[in-house]
């Protein structure tokens, strides 16, 4: 992928072709097995495959923006998965529900990797020896250059020559001695930095994949809910959810806990962006051994606990209402903070609440917070996402809730199948609904706040970073620095006087050489006039 | 920190004032295009020869021309159009600082922001080719999106001045976000430019092939050279992209401090890298033999493409991590 620098120095051509691309290889008439390899090696690594690569990868990328994700939202997947019961599993054999993870999305990156290396490595050996070549030989006709300037002067061809050598300070100066053929030039080179800017570009890509895997290996990544007054200790049986990297091992977790003391958000309160969040705040005390002291920290958004290796992230909160349960027979059979998932802006949130132990037939409610009431057409909703005035909304069902069944089941949804659906009822903070049947009395007791959290370990990310500057670092270099080259000819005249020549050609993608040659000729004219009249005109 | 109501209204009446501006800009860029640039087929071949100082040769190789057409100056209605562009960049300029003044930090924390934004750095990568003469025959296609975005921003995407949401409260917002505004701004002008290139090169090829009365009357006889074109396009995309590399690697390094991890395939992080990989592909396609030309600037275009519907398409259709930047 590093651009081609051209064929081999000397000849006009090649001093003048910025980008001629090497005749590629004709597939071999009687392919032995080695020149297939070496045909295909040169396919592969070259320009027109690596762009065929880089178009297909980014729209590869494509659907993974416009179908959902379930790396990034698996509620999501599930939810189309119910909408389009016909569609999605032939979507999800072509693994367009995991793209960044699918085979095909591999293959595409793995070949661009393996020609990014195929090019790069080489050309950087390449360039090495470029680096320590000396500039080409003018070519014979300056003028048949794109930039061209002529001059006569009285000077001495060498006084010139040398002039010109102080004027193209900082260049790579060669110089070439009269011949019988030929008067004596200079050839100057300029610009290396650009190939060096260049390959450090497509290198440190590479790197930065390096880092990527790297974290993709060892890493992991796991998301836990916690109540307020509830902890949380670094075990794989403690989340929620957790995506281990390909090689984890479950001693990499960091040996953590923390306590969730209090979760506080505030919100606009007036003006057009009322209800809009202002600050998160999650006030916890961790400790970071197992016998440790406990120490109090701060999680906000953009401010997580680093413990270790480990980053702890806010990156959710919600309410959890808290509901008393008394059956039949009168006995409190449940009696806890149920967290309810937030469905809109103003945190009006659905949750089920499954009551096992009730008798003489088991309870389940499944419902809705609203934390500021309101009435709304189609029933209470909420005004505002603070709880100001918070009510929860249930819906009795009672019989077999189904959780002896072995199947799994989500803590958020009811299985209704055995149940019978019961009554409904909104209640206020301190309400008690008798339940229809004797079945027994429900109590909305209040409510506390959870937060969710995200626990990350990447080894790799410091690498990925420092890769990544480099990147910026080489796109600056070979896309700001010009590589370009000049000759500079001196030659006696029959009438005593000499012809000074210099013509210039940008060698990559680069403009203005005729800018510089006009300025370069004209301080070496101002030079060699000077010494050729020391006392001036 | 309290909007100032005041700061806030000037900021919406100096938008406003920009907006007019532009608006009469584009009037005097569109007069001077089509009265002051009628000989450029007769003031073609001295340009050739300015750019390619006594070539003379063969075919000199050069896959970007040496120098851009000289600005057409000089005539009064082309010098009004610049000072009212410059004068809409002022006001508009103020419009950005007051609105940052009224709320009480960077000027750029939702779409109405962010689009005005992009607008100015348009104008402004517009006026610094200006200033280098560069920017020949460009006006007028470079104030209509400007004037067209501004529109939009004031019209629908309009959200009164306001704090933060806590997701946007980090310094990384004045990092991230202000190279993204700049890479959009002038990304936005390297896709005027790469247009009209294929409108001249068409126009080029119709002449060469014989020319129609309709070839003959096309724009592309208004426009500067191809080549001039293709070289502001060009340099105008290799300003941009380091700094849009740049933006995303600073949206990583902000992405890894708000939500766990520096890169996570959310819409707004694959459609930059989607723009991001097309742009690259641009870069690559110029030194590939067969891309060079028509088809590079193809690819600019998806690029830019691209990067739109990043703005708009994701912040509008798609729920993502990046959703607080919408309306």
């Amino acid at each position: 992928m590093a651009p081609s620098e051209g064929p081999a120095e000397g000849s006009l051509m090649a001093v003048l072709t910025l980008e001629a691309p090497p005749e590629p290889p004709r597939p071999p008439a009687r392919p032995s097995p080695l020149a297939l390899a070496r045909y295909a090696w040169h396919q592969l690594t070259s320009m027109r495959t690596a762009l065929l690569l880089l178009f297909l990868l980014a729209l590869a990328a494509v659907p993974g923006s416009l179908l959902p994700q379930r790396g990034v939202n698996p509620l999501q997947v599930g939810e189309f998965f119910r909408r389009h019961p016909t569609l999605a599993p032939l979507l999800d054999r072509f693994s367009l529900f995991d793209v960044f993870a699918a085979p095909w999305f591999a293959a595409i990156y793995l070949l661009l990797v393996v020609s990014l290396a195929g090019c790069a490595l080489p050309r950087t050996v390449q360039h090495v020896t470029t680096l320590r070549a000396r500039p080409p030989a003018p070519p014979r006709n300056l003028s048949r250059l794109p930039a061209y300037e002529r001059w006569e002067t009285d000077a001495e061809p060498a006084a010139v020559l040398a002039a010109a050598r102080r004027v193209l300070r900082g260049w790579r100066v060669d110089g070439h001695p009269s011949s019988a053929r030929t008067p004596p030039a200079l050839a100057a080179e300029r610009g290396h930095l650009r190939t060096t800017g260049n390959l450090l570009f497509h290198l440190a890509l590479l790197v930065l994949l390096a880092g990527v895997a790297i974290g993709g290996l060892f890493g992991y990544r796991g998301t836990v809910l916690v109540k307020e007054g509830e902890g949380f200790a670094n075990a794989l049986s403690q989340y929620d959810n957790f995506r281990p990297g390909r090689v984890f091992r479950p001693t990499a977790l960091t040996p953590f806990a923390f306590v969730l003391d209090d979760f506080r958000a505030t919100y606009q309160e007036a003006g057009p962006t009322r209800g809009a969040p202002r600050t998160f705040d999650a006030r916890v005390r961790y400790r970071d051994a197992p016998d440790g002291p406990l120490r109090p920290y701060d999680i906000r958004v953009n401010h997580p606990l680093r413990i270790g290796a480990a980053k702890v992230y806010l990156i959710g909160h919600g309410y959890a209402p808290r509901v008393r349960v008394t059956d039949g027979r009168g006995a409190v059979v449940f009696d806890a903070a149920v967290p309810f998932l937030p469905q809109d802006a103003n945190f009006t949130s659905n949750g089920v609440v499954k009551v096992p132990d009730a008798r003489p037939e088991q309870l389940g409610f499944s419902g809705f917070f609203t934390p500021t009431t309101v009435p709304s057409p189609r029933g209470l909703t909420s005004a505002f996402p603070a709880a100001r005035n918070p009510a929860l909304v249930l819906l009795a069902w009672s019989g077999d809730l189904g959780l002896d069944s072995g199947i799994p089941q989500s803590v958020y949804t009811l299985d209704t199948d055995k149940l019978t659906r019961r009554a409904t009822r909104a209640l206020g903070v301190g309400d008690r609904w008798q339940l229809p049947d004797g079945l027994g009395t429900v109590t909305f007791t209040g409510h506390t706040e959870w937060a969710t959290f995200q626990v990350t370990y990447d080894p790799g990310k410091r690498l990925a970073l420092v890769a990544a500057l480099l990147v910026v670092a080489g796109l600056l270099l070979s896309l700001s620095v010009r590589r370009r080259r000049v000759w500079v000819r001196a030659d006696r005249t029959e009438g005593g006087r000499t012809v000074v020549e210099i013509a210039g050609v940008a060698r990559t993608g680069g403009v203005g050489v005729g800018l510089e040659v006009r300025d370069l000729a004209r301080r070496i004219r101002a030079a060699t006039s000077s010494r050729a009249h020391p006392e001036g005109e | 920190m309290p909007v100032d109501p005041g700061l806030s209204t000037w900021s919406d009446t100096l938008l406003f004032a920009a907006v007019v501006a532009y608006a009469l800009a584009m009037v005097a860029h569109a007069a001077e295009l089509a009265f002051a640039g009628r000989a450029p087929v007769r003031r073609a071949p001295r340009v050739a020869s300015a750019v390619l100082a006594g070539a003379g040769g063969p075919p000199v190789v050069a896959t970007v021309p040496a120098s851009p057409a000289p600005e057409r100056r000089g005539t009064v209605v082309g010098r009004l159009a610049i000072a009212l562009t410059a004068l809409g960049w002022a006001a508009h300029l103020a419009s950005a600082v007051t609105r940052g003044l009224a709320a009480g930090r960077v000027p750029w924390g939702n779409m109405y922001e962010f689009s005005s934004m992009v607008a100015l750095l348009a104008v402004t990568a517009y006026l610094v080719l200006a200033a280098r003469r560069a920017a020949g025959g460009l006006g007028v296609f470079v104030l209509l999106p400007v004037v067209l975005l501004l529109g939009l921003a004031g019209t629908v995407l309009y959200v009164p001045a306001g704090p933060l949401v806590p997701a946007l409260d980090s310094y990384w917002i004045k990092i991230h976000v202000a190279a993204a505004i700049v890479a959009a701004g002038t990304f936005t002008v390297a896709a005027v430019a790469t247009v009209l290139y294929l409108v001249r090169a068409g126009y080029d090829t119709g002449r060469a092939r014989g020319a129609s009365a309709a070839t003959a009357r096309g724009l592309g006889r208004l426009l500067p050279t191809a080549e001039a074109l293709d070289c502001t396009a060009y340099r105008t995309i290799a300003f941009a992209f380091p700094v849009w590399t740049f933006a995303i690697i600073a949206g990583a390094i902000w992405a890894e401090a708000a939500w766990g991890r520096y890169w996570g395939w959310d819409p707004k992080e694959t459609w930059s890298f989607v723009s991001w990989v097309v742009y690259a592909g641009y870069l690559h396609a110029r030194t590939t033999a067969g891309w060079r030309g028509g088809r590079a600037a193809l690819v600019a275009l998806v690029g830019f493409a691209a990067l739109v519907f990043n703005f708009f398409g994701v912040n509008l259709w798609i729920t993502g991590l990046h959703s607080y930047a919408g309306l």
